[in-house]
């Protein structure tokens, strides 16, 4: 196991990744810019380095900056959290050059995923469900409509060298396949040139359900289960627990076997997620691999009682992977919600300065904070200043736990999404496992009045 | 006489329109950028660009004049 680690991030990543060094005894260094010299992960690692200026390509997006901090320091590997560098092959690749080990998937495995048409082809190689669509270009309207009727209606057509929305249309028949087929056509020609159509087929309403998996470099491989994150407000994710309230348990175990497939292809290895749409049929689809531990990490943690942060740590040491699947059970459920420093109602961030911060006590109850009660929560980063996880036996009691505790979360002097939370957790919807990606939309922004 | 008003706390990203220069209602004369987003702030009226309050860079908070349109 090292003996020290440099964490490439900040904020409650940086505390989190912190938290697991000291209980194993590794020594924890971490880089911090103008911006967060009063952040408490800084205070909380053995060594921290200030590193740049507030923004981020002149701190934690400066790869030579941060392998020069981690050779000085004498760290033997870096933990790059999520966001930031955690996804740049070239992070990875030059951390390697310079003696360090990432710690994540070998750098071509992180370009790969990261190049959308790669993983799509690498992903259907390895036998994993992806979006029905066409490899090429469809010729006429009397082509897309065969193609059409093979997905089954819905289709979305899409211009190829489309972007913006511009050419992208869903049809629900063959009168509108038609219609549309010419228009948009007409439209992508006149916009960029070039008239080619691609078809995909649509998901409806799809949930978003994540499998999380954990492989070392000498082939062993175990999926942990899934995640289930529909709940999202600008693309990214609010509320995500696990396991899934509706997945059954064949769909459960179809879709970690598939997950464990794209492992092997990749020659995969450390923590990684695989993203799946799944339809009211629970059919699943691939929608991309993230190469790093996720924000909604924690969830998987409590259900499965691991510490995947340690598991990361201990397969990039180079050690085997002790977990073996039949040992690996769901006990309880677990729900987190992400608190964002942001206006509940337009989603527009609010950074400023905390005049309070009180976290709700209680058993089952677990955070992951970025601030103290008198932090200045500044522009420069994602608006996350925390996460609350609750644990119980069942859904509801974890529903339970987490209403009265986001109710007693108090924070003063920014705005919070806490009166977002606290709606769509005692949502009816919510609690019927009616967590679809249109959740949002449907059921919290219509009681919202000036959004 | 129309104030533009920022509608979130951030930096000034990109000042669109100069002063002097003509605007129409709904037309986008900044935009912002706080904690990775931006977001355009339209002209509520048709008119000229008076006076810039800010300059880019600058830091505002909600609410903050950031033009003058006549």
């Amino acid at each position: 196991m090292f003996e020290k680690i440099l964490i490439a991030n900040r904020g409650e990543i940086a505390a989190r990744v912190i938290r697991t060094c000291k209980r194993l005894n590794i020594k924890t260094v971490a880089v911090y810019s103008e911006a967060d010299q009063e952040a408490p992960y800084v205070e909380m690692a053995d060594e921290s380095y200030l590193i740049g200026k507030p923004r981020v390509n002149e701190s934690y997006l400066n790869i030579e900056k941060i392998l020069k901090v981690a050779k000085e320091s004498k760290a033997e590997a870096i933990h790059p959290g999520y966001g930031l560098l955690s996804e740049n092959p070239e992070f990875a690749k030059r951390a390697k050059e310079e003696g360090l080990v990432f710690i994540g998937p070998d750098a071509d495995v992180i370009a790969k995923m990261g190049d959308k048409i790669a993983a799509r082809n690498e992903m259907k190689a390895a036998g994993v469900p992806i979006i029905p669509g066409t490899e090429t270009a469809v010729e006429s309207a009397e082509d897309a409509k065969q193609i059409a009727e093979s997905f089954g209606y819905p289709v979305m057509l899409k211009a190829a060298a489309g972007g913006g929305g511009i050419g992208m249309q869903a049809v629900h028949n063959d009168a509108e396949l038609e219609k549309a087929f010419e228009g948009n056509s007409k439209r992508a020609k006149a916009f960029f040139g070039n008239g080619s159509m691609f078809i995909e087929k649509c998901i409806l309403h799809p949930r978003h359900i994540e499998i999380q998996v954990l492989a070392d470099n000498h082939g062993s491989a175990v999926y942990l289960f899934e995640r289930e994150c529909s709940i999202q407000r600008r693309h990214q994710k609010v509320v995500e627990e696990a396991p899934s309230p509706v997945l059954s348990e064949e769909t459960r175990k179809q879709m970690g076997e598939s997950a464990l497939k794209a492992v092997e292809a990749l020659g995969y290895s450390n923590a990684g997620t695989i993203e799946f749409l799944v339809d009211d049929e629970e059919n699943y689809y691939f929608l991309e691999m993230n190469t790093r531990l996720q924000v909604e990490h924690p969830v998987t943690e409590e259900i499965t009682g691991v510490d995947l942060v340690e598991q990361q740590l201990l397969v990039a040491s180079g050690e085997k992977l002790s977990l073996k699947q039949e040992d690996l059970f769901i006990q309880g459920h677990a729900i987190e919600v992400r608190i964002y420093a942001e206006d509940p109602n337009t989603f527009y961030p609010s950074p400023g300065k905390l005049t309070k911060l009180e976290l709700p006590e209680g058993e089952g109850i677990r955070h992951e904070v970025a601030v103290r009660s008198d932090s200045n929560v500044t522009p420069f980063y994602d608006p996350m200043i925390a996460k609350l996880i609750a644990y119980g036996e069942t859904r509801e009691e974890a529903i339970d736990k987490l209403t009265k505790a986001i109710h007693h979360y108090e924070i003063e002097g920014i705005k919070s999404n806490l009166t977002m939370l606290k709606r769509i957790v005692t949502h009816e919807q919510f609690k019927q496992g009616n967590t679809k990606t249109s959740f949002i939309e449907k059921y919290y922004l219509p009681t919202v009045t000036n959004h | 006489m129309n104030e533009v008003k920022a509608s979130m706390a951030g930096s000034v990203w990109k000042i669109v329109v100069a002063e002097g220069n003509e605007v129409n209602e709904g037309e986008d004369v900044a935009i912002l950028e706080s904690m990775k987003m931006e977001i355009p702030i339209p002209a509520e009226t048709t008119g000229t660009v008076k006076e810039w309050k800010v300059s880019e860079g600058d830091f505002v908070n909600e609410g903050d004049v950031i033009a003058i349109i006549e």
